[in-house]
């Protein structure tokens, strides 16, 4: 394989892992003040998330590196032209990520209340932005010959990339009610089950929507069976969730996330920022790659390195893998 | 302002914000992780006490660190896109580096860390923050080796048909003579701020509540003004020796530090100039002889090359335009990073002192508690802006000026906007991450089995884990 394509896939795979862990960690964010009703049940539910959050949002940065590294133009042309997203997401990442570190840090109810305001705004907005934008990547955008972004900050408001926006935010919501599901207990489980239940036939129809409409707008066979095969985890997932096997509902999900994000990933290849203007201007990996030189030295270190990352972060989970139950009393944190 | 000063201002904002946590991080960490080493080894209660007081100070901290910093992954491609694309072959090296070895290894081990008290074998448990530790020296190491390459670029080929740095040698990039001696500089930099902050807070505590644990942060006084002197000492030294590279890869800056207009052989360090900056007027200045000679050559009667002998060379060598730095900043920023360093070194020698062998120390102190600790830290911010300022106009210095490097498609609207957002953000963090720390230092040190299981009625028939032997991790962080 060449050593552009091997860093295409691995900018995939860390964009995919970044929607699989941190999914579920909007989700639960985003539900804190849904299922959580009392402040013992919001703890237990910040809990859930707590020894992981930012081991998973790490994906994120170590997807921004490598994509500086290995596609300077894509990341230039990226950021750069998604500037107010990236700026809004940036903005909720900061305030969710202070909120979930400091909400325990003291007992007042009103700085609870006001902490967890921030932890779900901090969910939904990045949510709702990574969507609009993957939305747009797919779609593609107004570039120049010299791939520089020409839209507006209107053109990203498009209905494919809002579509886009809802499904992740759906999405996310159903697998962080499962993950709850999965990770605590008694009343807390039942209702996180029943949440993602009665949400499953939306959720449905809203990703066969936009993965349809993915393939319609760019897509090959690769990439349309990807899809139908993310599909078919989602109903699966969603069916486990009605009998009420949370480990196979979260299976679902996850498979369901990750063949999705790789199904729009396959769809993109060899481009990575396809323009709406020129075809010409449509900036692929060719033309985004770093030298052989620097991919190689890249590779190898990741080689040795990824795997190492991969067993840590793999332990953290099974350290942490007992189900949080409720605490009987709110108590200080102090 | 145009959309380059906009885009410079945004940079300077965030990222001077970034580093009031950074060193604060990096030197409490380990000074936790030595504690904790302490508690270990000896069992001694006070340690277990320490421990968990000044770790959850750091806990407070190094959230604001963590996310200000994704702020700093994004803003080269938002505001600076054609630097990425000018840099990013060598340049991005490095930081995916950072985030693979060590910005993963800090936030798992982290999350192990608070979560693991009582859940961990005690030795796990402290392999844990020690391995956030090296977590944040690897990140120190990859970002400062990106830095080092701005103000000295190797390992690199000049591609002209692509317009862009390509790598050449990534072992060259990251043993940069220039990053050699800047890591230890910024390394022992950070740890006077940790050090200082340790004793400010427990001089604090010594005057202002003198009956309670008085032993306990008399210990924690001591270790921390140690650390400063001993960091005090590290940081001249590397300083030192990074003056002397300085003048060699970017004479310029050297020489802007010292507004030193003319060459001179030997060349006198200025302590103090009252005047005009360009030279032309000098009212009162206090100068040591030969110093700023053995300073930038380690010869007493060393040359060293002038602003204006520099530009003229610089002419011949990139064309016409202006190679000066802003004299006025980076002469002041070079004296405040020296003057304010040396400061608070002063003021934790005078504390060990005042304390020697079971002395208390004078109510009066206690107002120097706030200042130790700040005190160094604005040293490290000083020394930042003097030697990124010293760098102008380049960017990447002799390659690519800074004027080049903005991001084309980027409106003037669009950069006002996350400025003010960015600033205003931050400038209610501050104050809520400030409160939070005072509230943290003002309650005191934690009772020693602060962590160890409370009574829960966990444990309903259907959780399978059993949750009834599960200690609450929460009573420590969340």
């Amino acid at each position: 394989m060449e050593l552009t394509t091997v860093w295409f896939v691995a900018i995939a795979t860390l964009w995919t892992g970044y929607f699989v862990l941190e999914g579920f960690d909007f989700g639960v964010g985003m539900l804190l003040r849904v299922l959580g009703r009392t402040e013992p049940e919001r703890r237990a539910i910040v809990t859930t998330i707590g020894p992981v959050w930012d081991g998973n949002e790490v994906w994120l940065i170590v997807a921004g590196g490598a994509t500086f590294a290995a596609f300077p133009e894509w990341y230039a042309t990226l950021f750069s032209g998604f500037y107010l997203p990236l700026f809004a997401i940036l903005v909720g990442l900061i305030v969710r990520g202070v909120a979930l570190e400091y909400r325990g840090k003291r007992d007042e109810p009103e700085w609870r209340a006001r902490m967890d305001a921030m932890i779900v705004v901090g969910s939904v907005l990045p949510a709702l932005l990574w969507g609009v934008a993957f939305g747009n990547i797919v779609r593609g955008v107004p570039l120049d010959a010299d791939h520089e972004y020409v839209g507006g900050f209107g053109t990203l408001l498009n209905p494919f990339a809002l579509l886009g926006g809802l499904t992740f935010v759906a999405v996310f919501v159903t697998h962080g009610a499962i993950f709850l599901a999965l990770r605590t207990t008694d009343d807390l489980r039942r209702r996180a089950n029943r949440l993602a239940s009665r949400a499953s036939v939306v959720i449905a129809v809203l990703a066969a929507g936009f993965l349809v409409w993915a393939q319609h707008l760019r897509g090959d066979l690769a990439s349309m069976i990807l899809a139908g095969a993310a599909m078919v985890a989602l109903s699966g997932g969603l069916v486990a969730n009605e009998l009420a096997r949370e480990g196979w509902a979260f299976v679902g999900t996850t498979l369901a996330i990750g063949l999705a994000v790789v199904s729009l990933f396959v769809a993109l290849f060899p481009d990575v920022m396809p323009s709406t203007l020129d075809p010409g201007s449509t900036l692929t990996i060719v033309d985004a790659a770093s030298t052989p030189y620097t991919l190689k030295a890249m590779t190898i270190i990741t080689a040795i390195v990824l795997p190492l990352v991969l067993l840590y972060q793999g332990w953290s989970y099974w350290v942490f893998r007992k189900r949080v139950t409720v605490a009987p009393v709110s108590v200080s944190a102090s | 302002m145009d959309g380059l000063d906009l885009a410079r201002w945004q940079f300077a904002i965030t990222t001077v914000y970034h580093f009031f946590f950074v060193p604060v991080t990096i030197s409490l960490v380990a000074i936790t992780a030595g504690l904790q080493t302490a508690w270990y080894r000896t069992g001694k209660e006070k340690y277990l006490r320490l421990t968990k007081f000044y770790g959850k100070l750091f806990l407070i901290n190094i959230a604001m660190g963590v996310v200000t910093g994704l702020v700093q992954e994004f803003q080269f491609g938002m505001n600076w896109s054609d630097y990425s694309r000018f840099v990013g072959d060598v340049f991005g090296a490095p930081l995916a580096l950072e985030g693979l070895l060590a910005f993963f290894l800090e936030s798992t081990f982290i999350g192990l860390w608070i979560f693991g008290w009582d859940r961990l074998p005690k030795l796990v448990h402290l392999g844990c923050i020690w391995m956030v530790v090296l977590g944040t020296q690897l990140s120190a190491y990859f970002i400062l080796a990106a830095n080092s390459w701005m103000q000295n670029p190797v390992g690199f080929r000049y591609n002209a048909a692509r317009g862009r740095a390509e790598l050449t040698d990534l072992w060259a990039v990251l043993t940069n003579k220039v990053v050699l001696v800047t890591f230890p500089h910024t390394i022992f930099a950070a740890f006077m701020v940790g050090g200082a902050f340790v004793a400010g807070v427990a001089l604090w505590h010594l005057v202002r509540r003198p009956g309670t644990d008085g032993d306990v942060f008399r210990s924690a006084l001591k270790i921390g003004a140690s650390v400063v002197l001993v960091a005090g000492v590290g940081v001249a030294i590397s300083g030192d020796l990074q003056g002397k590279v300085m003048t060699e890869v970017q004479p310029m800056k050297m020489a802007a530090a010292e507004a030193l207009y003319e060459t001179e052989k030997p060349a006198s360090f200025s302590v103090f100039t009252v005047g005009t900056l360009d030279g032309s007027k000098e009212i009162f200045s206090i100068k040591l002889p030969y110093l700023l000679s053995f300073l930038a050559t380690g010869r007493f009667d060393g040359e060293v090359q002038g602003i204006n002998s520099l530009q003229e060379a610089y002419e011949q060598l990139y064309g016409p335009g202006s190679y000066k730095p802003n004299i006025p900043l980076t002469y002041w920023t070079f004296r405040l990073m020296i003057g304010v360093g040396m400061a608070s070194a002063a003021v934790a020698l005078w504390l060990l002192w005042t304390t020697r062998r079971g002395r208390a120390p004078a109510r009066w102190l206690v107002w120097l508690a706030a200042p130790l600790p700040l005190l160094p830290l604005v040293a490290n911010t000083f020394g930042w802006i003097f030697t990124e300022t010293g760098r102008q106009p380049w960017l990447v210095f002799g390659l690519l000026p800074t004027a080049s490097g903005v991001s084309p498609g980027t409106t003037s609207g669009e950069v006002i906007t996350s400025l003010v957002g960015f600033t205003a953000l931050y400038g209610v963090l501050a104050v809520v991450e400030m409160r939070l720390m005072l509230r943290a230092i003002w309650s005191g040190l934690p009772e020693a089995d602060v962590g160890v299981g409370r009574p829960r009625t966990g444990g309903s028939d259907d959780d399978e884990s059993g949750a009834d032997d599960e200690p609450d991790p929460l009573s420590f962080a969340y």
